[in-house]
Formats: structure tokens, sequence, C-alpha cells
């Protein structure tokens, strides 16, 4: 029967019901699609990462004595690693963020098709020429390129050559001499990072350490499997700041929303909490109808947020296909109802608590 | 009144009871010693000026607000050694209430209105005889309406019988016709006089109307929270 009158009084204001449910819902919303697109970016990332078919990455090694200010590596030590013991290939990448998120990669072709195992083409080919581009089909989807169009990128015009499949290196390739001229990374010639693949990926730890030893100072190497854990949330304590930050808020939206709408409820029901009472209510027993409203809410938000989360997902998916990519985390939802259901608890102790308080005759005095 | 009746002890005994409300600094005496005796299956109504204590008494014989001094006995019960929590459970079980209006729950229907209060006593099924009242209260085509629908008369039947459903041994009723009109009124009166003479309810009614007194068994006074004479 309780739980009848606590539908009943929900469905009574089902305006006030809705939008507080709405509010809680997009707050989950968020969270989700927070959480989501970070895992997809980083996702993302990795698996094109991985799709180099490099075993490990050398990088600039920041920590070391001679870091160079353009955060650059000498492409001279690109022949130095291939000398190394194991290591069948060593190549050097020029990566250069060309929009918001988005980077242009350059590469020399013929030994980069080789060691990833070649691009796989929707369209056209390789670049042959030195403004020739390849995109990958999110950025030619997001952009609607086709082969032979043209991008304006670093002020400057490139010609689509080929089209291919997204999951090698970065969304964009074109040849890592023309990238160099235009980045002043020319003379010398420099390059961002350096792959390498081992004759036996067995032996990716020792070489790890072997290269580090040999390097120390100028390069730092790491194997694809600490890089690929390096792509988790977890690793980036920035973003998880950030994502405890929209949870916080979160949370006291949720509060602040619940607190108002019963808050507002108590207030309007003064005369029905003592009618209540005259009934041989408890204080506890109103404070147990407010609770169980609020908890209604708070799953009917974070049911709202679900759905809305897929919607939010289809809708970023739908608009930067290239720049954005969003996955469904269910492992989340229940992080994310616990949240709203937090919030929503808060918002309904105090008002619960006035309501239980409130005297009997005072309230049936009221009009 | 029969013999036997005056022989067994009075449902409602009160002697001395003061009630005095705080208003910050200012002592508000609402009652100044009442002494009343009630026998059990009496219809009584109790008269008096606006503001003479009448509410105040029905709020503490219901246990609703605690007295400040005095006795009251409630079925052979000491109200004054009673816990918060005896208190709460007198309400449901032992006493009735009826108010001058917004007496239902608005979210909920007529039946729903009575099945609150019974699941409040932790009762589920209702007492054996409640069809018959709900037939002397004309309300049980109109049970599936939320209060909105009722008129006011059948709101005030509705709570009656939500007042009845956990047999009450005394059923408080403050100005039970206060905001109906004659026709209204009168029906509810009937039906309270009714319900008295076949089931023997106790009945305590608060009201301005002297023809509505004219129902009881019998008529009693209060002036400046004492009882007056008529
Ligand atoms: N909660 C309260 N706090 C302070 N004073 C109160 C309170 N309730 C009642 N009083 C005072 O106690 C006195 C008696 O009030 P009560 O409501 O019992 O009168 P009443 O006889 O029922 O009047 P009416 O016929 O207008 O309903 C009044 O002076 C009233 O102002
Ligand atoms: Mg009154």
């Amino acid at each position: 029967m309780i739980n009848k009158l606590v539908i009943e009084n929900l469905r009574h204001r089902w305006v006030r019901t809705l939008l507080c449910a709405l509010v809680v819902g997009v707050q989950v919303m968020s969270i989700l699609t927070l959480i989501g697109l970070s895992r997809g970016m980083l996702q993302d990332s990795a698996n094109r990462a991985k799709g180099t078919g490099a075993d490990i990455f050398l990088k600039p090694d920041t920590q070391g004595t001679f870091s160079f200010s353009s955060g650059q590596i000498d492409e001279k030590f690109e022949p130095f690693v291939a000398k190394q013991p194991h290591v069948a290939q060593a190549l050097g990448v020029l990566i250069t963020p060309v929009e918001l998120i988005t980077t242009i990669s350059g590469v020399n072709v013929a030994p980069f098709e080789k060691m990833s195992g070649g691009f796989h083409f929707f369209a056209g080919g390789a670049p042959s020429a030195p403004d020739d581009i390849v995109v990958d089909n999110y950025y030619a989807q997001q952009h609607k390129l086709r082969v032979g169009s043209t991008v304006k990128l670093l002020n400057h015009a490139w010609r689509v050559s080929g089209i291919m499949r997204s999951g090698i290196l970065g969304h964009l390739i074109v040849q890592l001499s023309s990238l160099q001229r235009l980045t002043g990374n020319a003379t010398p010639p420099r390059v961002s990072e350096i792959l390498v693949k081992l004759d036996d990926p067995a032996r990716t730890t020792q070489t790890v350490d072997q290269l580090n030893a040999l390097l120390k100072g100028n390069l730092r190497a790491i194997s694809m499997t600490d890089l690929q854990s390096q792509f988790s949330v977890s690793n980036i304590p920035e973003l998880r700041a950030f994502i405890g930050v929209i949870t916080t808020l979160a949370v006291v939206v949720g509060f602040l929303v619940v607190f108002l709408s019963m808050y507002t409820a108590v207030i309007e029901r003064t005369r029905e909490i003592g009618i209540l009472k005259a009934l041989g209510a408890k204080p506890l027993t109103i404070l147990d109808i407010l609770v169980r409203e609020a908890i209604v809410l708070a799953i009917a938000g974070c049911v709202i947020g679900i759905l809305l989360s897929f919607a939010s997902k289809a809708l970023i998916t739908g608009l930067m296909p290239s720049s954005l990519r969003v996955i469904d985390v269910p492992d989340w939802w229940p992080y994310a109802a616990a949240i709203a259901l937090g919030g929503a608890l808060l918002g309904a102790i105090y008002p619960g608590f006035k309501a239980a308080r409130q005297d009997a005759i005072e309230a049936l005095a009221y009009e | 009144m029969s013999s036997a009746q005056a022989a067994a002890p009075p449902i409602i005994r009160v002697r001395g009871l003061q009630k005095i409300y705080r208003l910050g600094d200012v002592d508000v005496p609402a009652l100044r010693g009442v002494d009343l005796d009630v026998p059990r299956g009496e219809f009584l109504a109790v008269i008096g000026p606006s503001g003479s204590g009448k509410s105040t008494l029905f709020h503490i014989l219901g246990g609703l607000a605690p007295p400040t001094s005095g006795e009251i006995s409630i079925d052979g019960a000491d109200l004054r050694r009673m816990s918060e929590n005896e208190r709460t459970a007198m309400r449901q079980k032992k006493i009735g209430f009826v108010f001058q209006k917004y007496n239902l729950l608005p979210t909920l229907t007529a039946r729903d209105n009575i099945a609150l209060a019974q699941s409040l006593a932790g009762v589920t099924a209702p007492p054996p005889g409640f069809e018959q009242i709900l037939e002397l209260l004309g309300i049980r085509q109109r049970l599936d309406h939320r209060p909105r629908a009722l008129s006011g008369g059948e709101q005030q039947r509705v709570a009656i019988a939500r007042a009845l459903v956990n047999q009450p041994a005394i059923l408080l009723a403050d100005e039970p016709t206060g905001n109906l009109d004659t026709a209204n009124s009168n029906a509810v009166l009937e039906i309270l006089r009714d319900l008295n003479n076949r089931t023997g309810q106790t009945i305590l009614m608060i009201t301005h109307n002297p023809e509505a007194a004219a129902f009881a068994d019998r008529t009693v006074a209060m002036r400046d929270g004492r009882m007056a004479a008529l």
C-alpha cells in the first residue's frame, strides 16, 4: 500500500516527476558518455598503434638531459636502431596535430607497408606524390572525401590518393618528407617516434631494456604491450580527475534536483502528512515514503540516462566519426546507477526528516 | 442509558486535563482543567465557541498531542503513561479520526484510502461486517474514484469508512459536517446516528450547529478550555 501511495504521488505530479528523472538521466548520460568516449578514444588509439605492426616504440626521453625542445627525434637514430641485435626494422614517423584532436602522420610508405602488413584500401592507393594523402574511411565519411578530392591541412592542399580502412597509425597518412618540410622538421630531418619491429617478438622485454640502456637520455623504449596498457583511463591521471569532477557534479546536481523536488512535495503535502500521522503512521513510515519516492526517481533517471547514452553515442558517431569514438560501457551502468541513487538519497534525507518530524496538529491545521 | 452501561467503566475518563501551548515566551492555555466521562457506546456532541479548546481536547484524546497535565484513560489505558510508540499504536487501532475537510489523500482512490489505514495498522483484510458499513454509508459504488471525483458528502462518508475500518473503540469527528450543505450534512449525521444505534460505536463529535448536536445522545459544551453548562 505504501508503494502504491508512492507511485500515485509520483503520477499525480507527473511533470515534476518526469523533469526530475530527466535531469538525473542527463547526469547519468553525461557520465556514461564521458566514460564511453574516453575508453573509445583510447581503445581507438591503442588499436591504431597496434595496427603499425611495431613491437617497440621509441620516443624522446623527456626525463633525459638532452631532451629536445621540439619533442622530436633526429632521424639519424633510425639507422642506428636498425643495426641493433634482433631489430628487424626501424622506422621513423612524424606525427603532427592538425585539427583539435586529429593528427597527420608522415611515413616512408614502402617500409611502413612492409612493417604494418600494408594498408587495406577501399579505393585508390598509397601516396605516390608529395601532395598525396591517404585518409581512413571515417575521415572520408566525416569530410565527404573521395579519391581525387582536395583537403586543406597545414595550409597545404593535399590530393586524396586512397581511402583506407581505419586502424593503422592515424586517420591521415602522407609521405614523411612532405610532412617534415611543411612542419619545419626537414633540416636536420626529424621524426616524433621510431617504430621497431623485432625478428622475434618474444625478445621484446630484453630488447626494450637493451635499447633503454643504449639510448638513455635521448630515447626511451616502450613495448607495444606497455603502450597498450597506458591507453586506459586508470593510467591517465588527468582523465581520471576529470571524470571525478564530472561524477561529483552529477551527484551534486542529482542531489539538488531531488532535494528541491522532495522539499516542494513535503510542503505541498503538509496536510496529507498530518492525516497519515492521525491514521497512525510512524515518523519512520513518513521518511520511508519519501525515500522510496527518491529511489523511484533515481531508477527512472538511470533508465532514461542509459537510453540517452545510446542516443548521444549515435549522435557523436554520426557527426564526427573520425575524431570521436564512443563505446558502450555496460560495466559502468551500476556505478552510474549508484551515483544517481546516492544523489537522490542525499536529496531525500532533509525533506524526509522535515516531514517525519512535522507536528501532526500543525500539519492538520495547514491549508 | 441503561443501568448496565452506567455501571461499566467509561471508555473515556478525563480529570483535570490541562494543555498549554508555548508560543515563544507566551503560554497559551488551550485546556484549563477538563473533566469528562464518556460511557461506552455513547454518541456525544461537543459544542462551544471558536477557540474554546474542542479540537485540542480531541487531539489529546486521539494521542496526536501530549497533555500538559491531568488524567486521561482511554479504553482502560492510561494515556499519560504511554510512550510515543504506544500512542501511535493507539491511533492505528483504537481511534478513528474524521476531520472537517481535506480528509482523504488526494492521490489515492477511496478504496485505497481505506486500505492504507488498514495497512498502517498492519491489517490486510477488511473486518467482517465492513461491507454493511459501506452499504450504510452509501459509497460502495464510488470506491474506485479519487477524492476529486467525489462530492464533499461522499468524501466525508469515505473518511468515516476509513476511520471505522480498523474497528476503533472511539470515533472522533471534528466538525464532520462543517463543510457540507444541509442535505449532505443530514445524510452524514443520519449515518453516524444509525451506526451508533446498530453497532454501539462510541462517537464523539464536535459541532457548531445545535441541529447537528441534536443527533447525539448527549451534548456537552466547552468554554475557555473548560466544560461549561449548556
Ligand atoms: N498548535 C497550537 N499552538 C498554539 N496554540 C494553539 C495551537 N492549537 C490551538 N491553539 C490555541 O488553543 C486554543 C484552543 O484551540 P482549539 O483549536 O482547540 O479551539 P476549537 O474549540 O477547536 O476552535 P474552533 O471551533 O475554531 O475549531 C486557541 O486559543 C488556539 O489559538
Ligand atoms: Mg477546532
